[in-house]
């Protein structure tokens, strides 16, 4: 079963993930976007940990809906809304309970993908974050690492992929030929998740 | 690049503080990031909130006070600011008679304006939400996030601000703003990328003896590469996009704005070559306004937009307002 230590764990390394790859993160999103992906999550992860330590949630759910909230308060752009929505509607979706499964996770995190999607009205192939998060949400049923590595090929898959949405999109086929930074991101997100497992 | 900062993450609120510093008639709260007009809330007037990424000044903190905005919330350099501070913004400017949000046509601005209104609706502010997307660069709406906002944000900000100031109902003042949108039309080129403060080097690649047609304003890359081309001829190619989209039968609103490199001199030259063009394609101009006003940092480069007005939207421009950026009449 996973605690509110489990999830805290998968914030921190969610924030540690996102401070080694910043640079990475910036510089996929110079070509299709406007070069601030990495810095603008930073700032985000690095208050989600702060609050985490200051407010100790305890309850996995507390602990999500508080990181959502910090997300949405301190990154602004799109990825503030997007990825606030969809730690805090996962984080709904538990509830108040003391621990979960993981596949009571999984179903949780499906609530907070289709979130994702109503809000940036995104479908799969429109080269974006859900590219990443919804093969690693069909995987997480088989484990972490499953998930962990389908999201990195989602996001891998997203290179060849004309941006139907987001400022990418204003670039048309010229967007063409670059992974794109919020399925990378999502990506390292997925990855956190499996390091906090430990697989 | 060398840039006149301490580091890139203190620069919107070393430009906050400096900005508080210049214009004591602006109330700025650096740590909240909200800049507002220090006689709000206006008794009775419907107020006026914007915002959005910073690097596009003097947008929008710039255009605060009478005839304008009321309140502006700057985000980071390129990046939405939060829902806490339109909301904030939102509280301090309300009088009871409404607030319209302003915004730019972006993913980020919407998801952020969008949390924002229902957040103020929350705590009894009455809001009416006004997008503006001016930019025929972006073509195919159905494939893309829609059209940009651009420079014609600066007029909706000046024509809508002055129908708040002369006390007209929110409902007439969203509507007054939406007719600004719906009759004006965009479009920009680069001669250079933009440097963000973060990264430290262009946004893009423009080799030399090239420009970049239909640009935005955050250094991303426009819809097409050309071999450089003269003053005149980018008049042609940015009036002519702008008239397939906008069929002018009344006069014109012209600004003519400079993208942060561009010096006075070129955009002057440029104006001369963009009213040569009108006349040519029969587009009677009513008032012009050339400067740097929709900026996009450090990009050289110019835009153009056109808004068809009738005899209340000429009005509404010519009224007075009194702004760091655009002042004239008081």
């Amino acid at each position: 079963m996973l605690d509110a230590d489990f999830f805290r764990r998968w914030m921190t390394a969610t924030a540690a993930l996102v401070d080694r790859e910043a640079e990475r993160l910036t510089a996929l999103d110079s070509p299709i976007g406007d070069a601030d992906h990495g810095s603008n999550l930073q700032r985000g992860f690095t208050a989600v940990t702060a609050a985490l330590e200051k407010e100790a949630p305890d309850t996995p759910g507390a602990v999500l809906i508080l990181a959502g909230r910090q997300l949405i308060s301190t990154v602004g752009g799109a990825s503030g809304p997007l990825y606030g929505t969809l730690l805090r509607r996962t984080g709904k979706a538990l509830a108040d309970a003391a621990e979960v499964s993981p596949e009571q996770l999984a179903e949780a995190l499906r609530t907070g993908v289709d979130a994702v999607r109503t809000l940036g009205g995104a479908a799969p192939g429109d080269k974006t974050m859900i590219d990443a998060l919804v093969p690693a949400v069909d995987a997480l049923g088989e484990s972490f690492a499953a998930a962990r590595d389908a999201a990195d090929e989602g996001a891998r898959a997203t290179t060849p992929m004309q941006a139907r949405k987001g400022r990418a999109s204003y670039l048309g086929e010229r967007s063409i030929g670059h992974q794109d930074p919020g399925a990378t991101s999502s990506a390292l997100v997925m990855t956190a998740l499996a390091e906090a497992a430990g697989e | 690049m060398r840039m006149l900062i301490n580091v890139p993450e203190t620069v919107v609120a070393d430009a906050l503080r400096g900005m508080a510093a210049a214009h004591p008639e602006l109330a700025v709260d650096v740590e909240n990031r909200v800049i507002v007009r220090r006689d709000a809330p206006v008794a009775g007037k419907v107020a006026l909130v914007s915002g959005g990424g910073s690097g596009h000044e003097p947008l929008h903190g710039g255009f605060v006070g009478p005839g304008m905005l009321s309140a502006a919330c700057p985000g980071e350099v390129f990046t939405s600011p939060v829902p806490d501070q339109m909301v904030r913004a939102a509280a301090a400017v309300d009088s009871g008679a409404g607030v319209l949000f302003v915004v730019k046509n972006y993913t980020g601005d919407v998801l952020n304006f969008d949390m924002a209104a229902e957040l103020a609706e929350d705590e009894g502010i009455q809001v009416a939400k006004v997008l503006v997307n001016d930019d025929v660069a972006v073509t195919d709406s159905l494939y893309t996030a829609g059209r940009r906002g651009t420079g014609a944000t600066l007029f909706v900000e000046k024509i809508a601000g002055a129908a708040a100031e002369e006390g007209r109902p929110l409902e007439r003042v969203e509507a007054i703003a939406r007719q600004v949108v719906e009759s004006s039309r965009s479009f920009g080129v680069a001669l250079s990328a933009c440097t963000t403060p973060a990264k430290g080097s262009p946004t893009f690649d423009l080799p030399a003896g090239e420009l970049e047609l239909g640009i935005g304003i955050h250094g991303e890359p426009g819809r097409e590469r050309r071999p450089m081309m003269t003053s005149g001829e980018i008049a042609e190619a940015a009036v002519d996009a702008i008239l397939t989209d906008l069929s002018p039968r009344n006069p014109v609103l012209v600004l003519v704005n400079g993208m942060g490199a561009t010096p006075l001199l070129e955009l002057y030259g440029f104006n001369a070559e963009v009213q040569r063009v009108l006349g040519e394609r029969g587009v009677a101009v009513a008032r012009t306004l050339v400067g740097n006003y929709v900026t996009s940092l450090d990009m050289a480069g110019a835009s153009v937009t056109l808004c068809q007005i009738d005899e209340e939207l000429l009005g509404l421009w010519d009224a007075p307002v009194k702004t760091p950026g655009l002042r004239w009449g008081m």
